[in-house]
């Protein structure tokens, strides 16, 4: 492995080598000195031309929890604001030291392009409605630790999946684990063309409870033009949200997933989130044991 | 190239971590405040058969950790695909006495790693060393306090040691 750009490249074996790694990597986060030197004197340059809080928070935790350096570039506060090209500042980065890229751009491809530019290993952190493997591998380990393996698991992906690079990446992971993924959202947020994709499609949330383990809520992306498309959000929040009374619809065991931030009382009430059978902030936390793995075998491998 | 020779039997092996197991109980008193620590991967068997001769000699159970120092190599860009294994720690170690195993005492960089990887974990009260097989060639100021074998190598020979848990049986061999 040399960069991380999509779920795609990996297979069945290489994935679980991965959360295998990470599952390790979280007992190491339970140390009293939650930190190990493996990767001392490196440099990782997080890249993100997009918003985020958890990705750039989780891949800055596990590059100190391995005692590597973090270069962090914003592009609000830099020269892209003078008109420096994604280019130019990835190879500017390089030349100042980083050994290792972390890229978010709302380019699809944008992560592919500056593997090809710069010389060290880069992990795409989210490229338009492309892919966010990391997202899809560390919902991967938080399902792998709640059911032991995901082989056989109905997984229910519920939104906007059209614009949604999350659902390509879970989609793709879920599936090379042996997990059937049903596709539920109302037709404007499918993608046109769903034969890619091996998965079956529902139009309706209720029907479809009964019989899943895992209802994963994908974020309304207001800002990615879901917004006109969609006729209110709280006529979405109806339909396709998860509250109290649906969570009592599901079987006895399953979960509720959302990759966040959430939109509370759109996709998931509030009560829903804060419930047991929400694993959000479990979510969360493997999304620092699951990079640090990313980060150690691209960089170890070196 | 030449069949590997086979140094020490099962026979051997055996005779060799009891000794062990009599040397470290002597030298503490009794086993009371010890933990047997075993470095991944042949180090941690070993250490369970060392505790199970202790066991046989003071009716009392030793604990048994195992360490992995995979984190901790000086080496990481050279190894192609690291593996990991289980670190895992019966007991809170500050103040205990640590007795780490392995199964070669090579050039002390595992022993440095495992001392660091060790050091992250707690503070012991004393760190000492027991190695089936010393080899020489020590690249760091690093000794055994309990040895089974000394072996004089030349630095390009390859020494195997097999263990019963892993390999389904216990010997050393050196081949060149």
């Amino acid at each position: 492995m040399k960069h991380l750009l999509s779920i795609s490249d990996l297979d069945r074996a290489e994935i679980e080598d991965l959360l295998t790694l990470a599952a390790e990597f979280s007992s190491v986060l339970e140390r009293d000195i939650p930190k190990v030197p493996t990767l001392r004197g490196r440099t990782i340059a997080t890249v993100f031309f997009e918003a985020s809080t958890r990705t750039r928070l989780s891949f800055e935790r596990a590059a100190k929890a391995l005692s590597a350096d973090v270069m962090s570039f914003a592009p609000g506060t830099s020269s892209v604001t003078k008109g420096e090209s994604l280019k130019d500042t990835v190879l500017t980065l390089e030349a100042t030291g980083a050994d290792l890229f972390v890229v978010r751009h709302e380019s699809v491809g944008a992560a592919a392009r500056v593997a090809g530019w710069v010389n060290g290993p880069v992990i795409n952190g989210g490229d338009g409605a492309h892919q966010h493997p990391t997202q899809a591998l560390l919902d991967a380990l938080t399902l792998r630790q709640r059911f032991g393996k995901l082989d056989g698991l109905k997984v229910g992906i519920v939104g906007d999946i059209a614009n949604s690079r999350v659902a390509r990446s879970n989609i793709d992971a879920f599936t090379k684990l042996g997990a059937q993924v049903e596709l539920i959202a109302p037709s404007p947020l499918l993608p046109v063309d769903l034969s890619a994709f091996p998965v079956t499609v529902s139009g309706s949330l209720e029907d479809s409870l009964p019989h899943l383990d895992v209802v994963y809520l994908l974020r309304v992306q207001i800002e990615r033009g879901s917004g006109p498309i969609l006729p209110s959000l709280a006529e979405y929040g109806l339909r396709f949200g998860m509250n109290r009374q649906r969570l009592q619809m599901l079987p006895a065991d399953a979960v509720v997933m959302h990759p966040g931030p959430i939109n509370r009382g759109v996709e998931i009430t509030a009560d829903v989130a804060d419930d047991p059978r929400s694993l959000v902030l479990d979510q969360v936390q493997n999304g620092v044991s699951t990079r640090m793995a990313v980060i150690f075998r691209l960089l170890g491998a070196s | 190239m030449p069949e590997p020779t086979r140094l020490l039997s099962a026979d051997d092996v055996r005779r060799a971590l009891t000794r062990i197991a009599h040397e470290i109980c002597e030298h503490h008193s009794g086993v009371s405040n010890l933990v047997l620590i075993g470095i991944q991967t042949r180090g941690v068997p070993l250490a369970e058969s060392i505790s199970e001769a202790i066991a046989d000699i003071e009716h009392e159970k030793v604990f048994v950790g195992s360490l992995d120092i995979g984190l901790y190599r000086d080496d990481l860009a050279s190894r192609p695909t690291p593996r990991l294994g289980r670190t895992l720690m019966p007991v809170d170690l500050n103040g205990r006495n640590v007795v780490l195993v392995d199964d070669v005492l090579f050039t002390g960089r595992t022993i440095r790693a495992a001392l660091d990887a060790l050091s992250d974990l707690g503070r012991p009260a004393a760190v000492e060393l027991a190695v089936l097989v010393d080899r020489g060639h020590r690249q760091l100021p690093i000794r055994a306090d309990y040895v089974g074998k000394n072996l004089p190598t030349s630095i390009d020979q390859r020494v195997t040691v097999r263990v019963e848990a892993i390999d389904g049986e216990n010997g050393v061999w050196v081949g060149s």
